[in-house]
């Protein structure tokens, strides 16, 4: 949208949508109303209209700024009001944030659907936030100048006060004004040397709220009528529900109903613990499936046997076949990793009230847009009757994005069933073994190496289910961007003779997003091997990488930061060794080096030094925390995660035998953020790839012992 | 059944076998506290009983008795209390949803010690999960409202 540093301003970005009758702007000048509260208290009796508007100003000059993201943690809260607050100039400590209804002006550019993930957020909304706040900024100065009868460029705002000599007017005064003003045909943005706001560490406007308890996430919904219902679930993926007896669940004190689901029977009650207890006492029959079974050790040996043979192409450069049996020098490997869940910490939930053939919807979800199609779907009935109140999300990680709508379209399901508004809640039981999963996947690599140890031909097979599959997002080719994504690393586009290929699996254990998707393994099957190959030539892993990527100056640049931060080269603590890696997704280039020692036979991870190349840091506070964030989230994988399936029944179900890492586990982290100047990349997911493969590396430097299989166990 | 909660007495019709942690939620209608596991795991669902961090989804509502229950809620509703505001200085919530239990756990950690050393505050802290990762936050943010409480700030 953007034509060098003028922006037009399109109509489709500043009509409102279909909702509504009447086209008004976006940018809409009334009191802000604390919408998702108080609807959350209160349901209205008639649904709110829906919101026409990025920006509304009051006249206590507070600047709200609405979402067309979801908030889970990530940090978009605050990162796109400071785009707004940038090209507007107010008062920083005026400006809320809060979610967008569904609706299709709040549509991701370019993609068409409402919709969080990809880390993509700030980085597409980048043109069309600061554009809706320099469109304001300018209408508002309109509004004053005519007040003053004089030309609006002639006037100087400071924090939201416009000044004409010694008269001012706050943007409050004159919003009214403004919003009967059309907006100009095209506005001039900033260049990053007039920024004020961004690039500037700045801390999150969602603090107070979540330290105080107030912030409201779906599982807070609650008003007069709400009932809680708990869902039982097939017991193994492939199983399907013949009959139910719930005579005894309705015996349960504060049970009132218990219906059917989609696979499954759910039990409506009071609150949660009856309708917990109600489930408890369920009497249920499941068939088991006939065939199609999964037990994951199983499958990873069945994976490892198709790993053998080449599979549907997706990289074919010279004859990978030939220069392999001609080379002196071969390494073989093959890494696996498992099935994951993503365990938000809050527990998957959804609240649903049906009013004829209206639908409201209260959850933290990261797919408006296809959770109100499947909504409507299911209830017979057009998406604009459908609303969706998007609360705050107790974790994201992928599982509240689901192509799906699993979570939505069981609580929509219970609700029409049950003829009460009803508000489904997961225990942790249910998510940890309820599905939507990081695919299990195996690697195998093959590489020849030349006289000076450096790789000439490559050949690297890939085996797992496709997420996309068959969903909407599927790719024509038949080869799901995913899986593969990552494995077009700049170590192998120069090698003469390369080959990637996939096989895609079918499993009746339904797979999903899970931060950083397919970058989880093939970081880890990549970064490992050029390890292995750095040892194999006898050279060390910094030189040897610096060495092949030589001709790419931004992963230069983050290894050299990341080792000298680290203090690579230097002899680390007795007992302690270093190892690296880094990998690219996103549109950010990461370079991380982990420094491990063995303790009671358990890998230790005591500082992990984190160089990220993002391009331009927005919010450095909020690249330094999503740094962290992926590292301890990557750490989790790396030393503890695993779900075991056996005959289709996951054998883990709670934090006890699933355990995110703990604060005693966690290491010292480091974030250095290098401003190339390169396109802004993503910061939400990426730190997580490279950890898995420094770890393991580090293990190796330390050990000698090359471990590739994650979670990373020395025995 | 009555419930001291945040300085109040309230009476609730709850079931013996509930966890205080669905009294507190469902029928008080404090939703601050947070289910994240039911087997007092992860720490989501920390209160105060007469001062004491405890963990309410394993804690049967008729067990309380008499004793003083302190929740999110309670320990002040603008987020003045030092923990608080050493939270929003350090910049540490991400989703949020395990942030109640954190500081309820670490409120309690100040009462006990004044001024933790990095391993007390993992002794005390590690049976609190975050899944967001904002450990080395909360490690910062509490030795910041230990010198806030003890005016060495």
């Amino acid at each position: 949208m953007s034509r060098a540093d003028e922006t037009l301003i399109t109509r489709r970005g500043f009509v409102i949508g279909a909702t509504s009758s009447v086209a008004g702007l976006v940018l809409a000048f009334h009191v802000p109303e604390r919408v998702a509260r108080a609807v959350a208290v209160a349901p209205p009796k008639t649904p709110p209209p829906p919101a026409n508007a990025f920006l509304r100003i009051a006249p206590d000059d507070t600047v709200t700024v609405v979402l067309a993201h979801s908030e889970m943690g990530q940090g978009i809260w605050t990162s796109l009001a400071m785009l707004i607050a940038e090209e507007l100039d107010c008062d920083w400590a005026k400006v809320r944030s809060e979610h967008a209804p569904v609706d299709a002006v709040y549509a991701v550019p370019g993609v068409g659907l409402q919709i969080t993930g990809g880390s993509t957020t700030t980085r597409v909304e980048f043109d069309r936030y600061r554009t809706v706040g320099a469109t304001a900024k300018n209408m508002l100065l309109r509004a004053a100048a005519a007040r003053w009868n004089i030309a609006p460029e002639t006037l100087i705002v400071d924090k939201g006060i416009i000044r004409n000599g010694d008269q001012s007017l706050r943007y409050g005064e004159v919003a009214a004004d403004a919003m009967k003003l059309s907006p100009p045909a095209s506005v001039k943005l900033k260049t990053p040397g007039e920024w004020t706001l961004l690039g500037k560490p700045t801390r999150r406007l969602d603090s107070l709220e979540k330290v105080t308890g107030r912030a409201m996430f779906g599982i807070d919904v609650a008003f007069p009528g709400l009932r809680t219902a708990v869902v039982l679930r097939p017991p193994a993926f492939g199983a399907k529900l013949v009959r139910f007896d719930a005579a005894a669940a309705l015996d349960v004190p504060g049970v009132e109903k218990v219906v059917k689901t989609q696979n499954g029977v759910a039990v409506v009650a009071k609150h949660f613990w009856a309708a917990k207890r109600g489930r408890d006492a369920l009497v249920v029959e499941w068939q088991r499936p006939a065939a199609g079974v999964v037990n994951s050790d199983a499958l990873i040996a069945e994976y490892r046997r198709k790993a053998k043979a080449p599979g549907a192409s997706v990289v074919a450069v010279g004859d990978v076949e030939s220069a392999l049996s001609a080379a002196q020098t071969k390494l073989v490997a093959e890494y696996d990793v498992p099935y994951l869940a993503h365990a938000p910490m809050e527990p998957l939930n959804c609240a649903v009230k049906i009013d004829g053939d209206r639908c409201e919807i209260w959850t933290g979800t990261q797919f408006q847009s296809g959770d109100q199609q499947t909504a409507a779907k299911i209830l017979g009935t057009t998406i604009d009757k459908v609303q969706i109140h998007t609360m705050f999300l107790g974790g994201g990680f992928g599982r509240r994005g689901n192509p799906y709508s699993d979570f939505v379209a069981e609580a929509v399901t219970v609700a029409k069933a049950a003829g009460v508004p009803v508000k489904v809640v997961w225990t942790r039981e249910d998510d940890i073994r309820g599905g939507y999963y990081r695919p299990a996947y195996v690697h195998r690599v093959q590489v020849a190496m030349d006289r000076n140890g450096n790789p000439s031909a490559w050949d690297h097979v890939m085996v797992g289910q496709s997420i996309l599959g068959e969903t909407p997002f599927a790719d024509k080719s038949g080869i799901d961007r995913t899986s593969v994504e990552g494995t077009e690393s700049p170590y192998v586009e120069g090698v003469r003779a390369r080959r990637v290929t996939l096989h895609t699996t079918r499993t009746s254990v339904p797979v999903l997003w899970w931060r950083s998707v397919g970058n989880t393994h093939t970081a880890f099957a990549i970064e490992s091997m050029i390890d292995e190959l750095a040892h194999a030539a006898k050279r060390d892993p910094l030189e040897y990488r610096l060495a092949l990527l030589a001709d790419k100056p931004r992963f230069v640049a983050a290894l050299k930061l990341a080792a000298e931060k680290a203090g690579w080269g230097t002899p680390p603590m007795l007992g302690h060794a270093r190892g690296l890696a880094v990998h690219e997704s996103f549109g950010s280039i990461i370079a991380e080096v982990a420094e491990v020692s063995i303790e009671s036979g358990q890998i230790r991870v005591h500082a992990v030094t984190c160089a990220v190349d993002c391009g331009s840091a927005l919010n450095p506070l909020g690249v330094d925390a999503q740094m962290q964030s992926a590292i301890v989230f990557g750490l989790s994988a790396v030393l503890h995660g695993k779900l075991t399936i056996k005959d289709g029944q996951v054998q883990e179900s709670n934090f006890h035998d699933y355990p995110p890492l703990r604060m005693f586990e966690t290491p010292k982290i480091s974030v250095h953020v290098i401003r190339s100047g390169a396109p802004i990349g993503g910061i939400g997911e990426p730190a997580v790839a490279p950890v898995a493969p420094a770890v393991a590396n580090a293990v190796f430097a330390l050990t000698q012992k090359r471990l590739r299989t994650l979670p990373l166990r020395l025995v | 059944m009555k419930l001291h909660i945040n300085g109040t007495d309230r009476d609730i019709d709850a079931p013996a076998d509930m966890p205080l942690l669905w009294a507190i939620r469902d029928l008080v209608g404090l939703p601050g506290t947070k289910f994240g596991c039911g087997m007092a795991q992860c720490g989501a669902c920390t209160v105060h009983l007469d001062g004491q961090p405890v963990r309410s989804c394993v804690r049967p509502v008729s067990a309380v008795g008499t004793r003083k229950i302190t929740t999110i809620e309670g320990i002040s509703s603008d987020g003045s209390h030092p923990v608080q505001r050493a939270w929003v200085e350090a910049d540490v919530v991400q989703c949020g949803y395990c942030q109640s239990g954190q500081i309820m756990t670490a409120v309690a950690l100040l009462e006990q010690k004044p001024d933790p050393t990095d391993e007390e505050i993992d002794a005390a802290m590690s049976g609190n999960i975050c899944r967001c990762g904002t450990y080395n936050r909360i490690r910062e943010a509490i030795h910041l409202a230990s010198r806030m409480k003890r005016g060495v700030a």
